[in-house]
């Protein structure tokens, strides 16, 4: 088992739970969020600088959704034979279209999200990766979203 | 794409992240030629329409010490997946929760519920509760454990 990078005190755990969402948009946000977790601006600052270096969070901003901008987004998975796989992941990631990707313990072990401007967009990428690497994609488009969100038990 | 020019000049330059300084927004109209109170207005109207789903903190579940990540997958009878999907995604360990096409006869599942724990045991323990809620409904599961992030940048905008 890996070890976590980076040792959450409280007060971390309270911020990444308490800022998955609602983050103001107004002109000293750091300084209101940081007034209802009972600290300074400055310490809120420096805290998401600490936790975001460390890589315990990937990102602070805001999260698009690419269908209310036109575009769209999809799961693809395909199978890659072990000895291709860094080299096909290294030809998927290399698009700028996906956005994350996983490898997962499967036959199926390769698993990525495609974010495109137009939903046209995602077939086409989707059989660029297939003339590319040579493997089947299978898009897995999300149908209904039921829940987005998840705590730090402390 | 159906947002107008200085708004995608906006999710172009925060896509990677807001500026962790006092003041944020000033940075970003700065950096864009604009006025901070033009950015917070056309920030807050994205926010409305839904083009920001929202603002705050995309934690790195293996950095947190999650290091055990299993995509829990379920072949539901059709006419009781919206129903017990609602179910499964209301649980308070399942973090994502969706409803997606089979493609037959590579993958005979339609509702994917993303379970994380400390280790794998405790995984599998929240996999059997799901298992238990669903009852005959399932037909058939599996369980994809995540071994590696590849890549995990967001959304981008490409020129």
């Amino acid at each position: 088992m890996k070890e976590p990078l980076h040792d959450l005190d409280d007060t971390d755990r309270r911020i990444i739970n308490a800022l998955q969402e609602g983050f103001p948009i107004a002109p000293r946000p750091y300084a209101a969020a940081a007034a209802r977790l009972g600290l300074t601006e400055a310490d809120l600052i420096a805290r998401l600088t600490a936790l975001r270096e460390s890589g315990a969070i990937t990102r602070f901003g805001p999260f698009f959704d690419a269908a209310a901008m036109g575009g769209a987004f999809c799961l693809c998975a395909m199978a890659v034979p072990p000895a291709e796989f860094e080299a096909t992941a290294a030809r998927v990631n290399a698009r700028p279209e996906v956005a994350h990707n996983y490898a997962r313990a499967h036959r199926l072990n390769m698993w990525f999200v495609l974010a495109t401007e137009t939903p046209a967009g995602i077939e086409a990428m989707a059989c660029a990766i297939e003339a590319e690497t040579g493997y089947p994609v299978l898009r897995l488009p999300k149908l209904e979203e039921f829940f987005i969100g998840f705590r730090v038990v402390a | 794409m159906t947002i107008a020019e200085v708004d995608r000049q906006i999710v172009e330059a925060t896509q990677a992240g807001l500026p962790l300084t006092p003041a944020p927004y000033a940075e970003v109209a700065a950096k864009l030629g604009l006025k901070e109170a033009e950015v917070i207005d056309r920030m807050t109207a994205l926010q409305a329409r839904g083009v920001i789903r929202r603002i705050g903190v995309a934690p790195n579940h293996y950095a947190l010490g999650l290091v055990a990540n299993g995509m829990t997958v379920w072949d539901l009878e059709d006419g009781q997946a919206r129903r017990l999907g609602a179910a499964v995604g209301a649980l308070d360990f399942v973090s994502h929760c969706y409803l997606r096409p089979r493609v037959l006869p590579d993958w005979p599942y339609n509702l994917f519920a993303m379970v994380h724990g400390l280790d794998r045991e405790e995984v599998e323990e929240k996999r059997g509760e799901i298992a238990k809620l669903l009852g005959s409904a399932c037909r058939a599961s599996d369980i994809l454990y995540s071994t590696r992030i590849l890549k995990k940048t967001g959304f981008r905008l490409a020129r």
